[in-house]
């Protein structure tokens, strides 16, 4: 299954390092990456694949979103799926 | 790869806009359960739906994580308890509806629907003892949720059973007025009542359904009423656009979450509701995506035709966005459920009287709204048949939850808590229905009934 994990939140040095270094050690697969800053405001949407090998979704989530918690970033950890739905006929 | 701003627009109408799922209702028939001991019954009710909904809730709970949407109700509705226990007393009855609670219990679900009845054309015995057995089974249960069948465009209107739902309404008020009659907040009077609502307080499974069904109710009055914030000059086309193109992407996600539990939970998907159920939040509001399209006040002149506009719009956007549709499908209008409703009933602006002219151009009916304890049962009966009358004329489905809150008067204000909300009491007329509803009897089905 494929993970759109998007990151928001005030930008500083390493933000894009955290998250891929997590997504290694649960393997989960870096597939694109977009990205902006606005003034200091950081945006990145993330797309990420799960394999056979990778962590559990819920795993994934929850290191996802404590990483968010203590840098004051907000992370959402989502199945592509939902996005395909919304906005593709 | 899905284009960035979406999936921003994605994120932002679930954390700032209360864009949700409304409900996801398993739909569970009880006709196997049948049998002619009360004991017998009532444990096959419960094994069969803490068999099927046992993993509801979980089921709920892991869609909800992965796909991020929160999923705010899991729900279970039942064939009507009548069609089960069909010649069974009032006492029987009320042991069914306490099964039905533990049931819900066990499940972990807030709300059973289908301590049911269709009496639109006659009532039998066992009927009869269903409907007398409402109040005290609304009283000593949390969970379950009444419903009554008074109409049909087909078969016209049961005067008798409407008389007879007026003293029943009163007296649920009057069993739970320790909590402001919150047993009139669980039982709905229908006319032409959908088989596959998956919406409380009025889902039951009907009849012509399945063994067991996914039935799933979509929301976000937030979601459109923000988009329609983003063209503030729009004409009113472009704002029926706007409101299809929300609804189409609402209801996508709704597709997506009933197919999924579907799978999951093995049981076969049935229909996807299109409805716009507001929730006592700020920026949740109906009345406030009608009053985004340029009123004051819900309520006030024009509010008919912008709700109109906007129950059309959902169905249009909606309908491609679903492979079957079904249940209530439009804007609901609960006043206790809506914080701009609320507003607007407690400035006078929204009147019962605007409320049920409202009623013909959306879903689903006066809703949640409480009235002076001490109103007449009659005059209950006669807001019903007024109402019923809407959905019967008009080939739709409307419906009565009315709260005749115990000890309040005009200007007081019932809290429920909860989605439930709080309502200020509003007036009714006072002058008298008696003689009309003592008539009883059946109003003939109306000419357009004849299609054939």
């Amino acid at each position: 299954m494929r993970l759109v994990i998007t990151v928001v939140g005030k930008d500083r040095i390493g933000i894009v390092s955290d998250i891929a270094s997590i997504c290694k050690d649960l393997n989960v697969n870096i597939m694109d990456i977009t990205q902006k800053v606005f003034d200091d405001m950081f945006a990145m949407v993330m797309l990420a694949q799960m394999t056979d090998t990778s962590a559990p979704f819920e795993e994934i989530e929850d290191k996802l979103d404590k990483c968010g918690q203590k840098a004051g970033l907000k992370i959402h950890t989502m199945h592509e799926d939902i996005f395909n739905s919304m906005h593709k006929i | 790869m899905v284009e960035i701003n979406d999936i921003l627009e994605t994120i932002s109408m679930i954390d700032n806009q209360h864009l949700d799922i409304r409900t996801v209702t398993m739909g569970i028939s009880l006709f196997d359960c049948v049998s002619e001991d009360t004991g017998r019954l009532c444990d096959n009710i419960y094994d069969k739906i803490t068999r099927l909904a046992g993993n509801l809730v979980k089921t709920g709970e892991d869609i909800s994580r992965q796909y991020g949407i929160p999923i705010i109700h899991k729900r279970v509705s039942v064939t009507p308890i009548s069609l089960v226990a069909r010649n069974m007393d009032p006492d029987s009855m009320v042991k069914i509806a306490k099964t039905l609670d533990r049931a819900a219990n066990t499940c972990g679900i807030n709300f059973i629907g289908g301590y049911s009845a269709l009496v639109h054309k006659g009532m039998t015995s066992g009927e009869l003892n269903l409907i007398e057995s409402i109040p005290q089974a609304l009283a000593e249960t949390q969970n379950v949720c009444s419903s009554v069948n008074v109409a049909t465009t087909k078969s016209g209107i049961n005067l008798d059973s409407i008389a007879l739902m007026g003293n029943i309404i009163k007296k649920t008020a009057y069993l739970t007025r320790e909590e402001g009659s919150i047993g009139c907040a669980k039982l709905v009077v229908f006319a032409n009542v959908p088989e596959d609502n998956p919406f409380m307080a009025g889902a039951f499974h009907g009849v012509g359904e399945g063994d067991c069904a996914i039935n799933v109710g979509v929301s976000g009055p937030g979601v459109v009423s923000h988009a329609l914030k983003k063209a503030p000059n729009a004409n009113i086309t472009e704002i029926a656009d706007i409101i299809k193109k929300t609804a189409f992407k609402i209801t996508r996600m709704g597709q997506l979450v009933a197919a999924q539990a579907s799978q999951r939970l093995n049981v076969p998907f049935g229909i996807v509701d299109l409805s716009l159920a507001p929730t006592p939040a700020i920026g949740d509001s109906v009345a406030h995506i009608l009053e985004e399209m340029g009123l004051e006040k819900c309520g006030t002149h024009g509010t008919t035709a912008c709700l109109a506009l906007l129950n059309d719009a959902v169905k249009k956007g909606g309908a491609m966005a679903s492979s079957h549709v079904g249940g209530l499908s439009g804007a609901f209008i609960p006043v206790s459920e809506d914080a701009g409703m609320i507003d607007a009933a407690k400035c006078s602006t929204l009147t019962i009287d605007k409320l049920e002219a409202m009623t013909a151009v959306c879903s689903v009916g006066l809703d949640m709204i409480a009235i002076p304890g001490d109103t007449p049962a009659s005059t209950i009966s006669a807001i019903i048949a007024d109402e019923i009358s809407i959905g019967v004329i008009n080939n739709k489905t409307t419906a009565v939850r009315l709260i005749p809150a115990y000890g309040k008067k005009v200007g007081d204000e019932v809290s429920f808590g909860g989605l439930l909300g709080s309502a200020p009491v509003m007036p009714v007329h006072n002058e008298s229905s008696e003689k009309f509803i003592s008539r009883g009897g059946r109003i003939p089905a109306p000419q357009n009934a004849l299609r054939n």
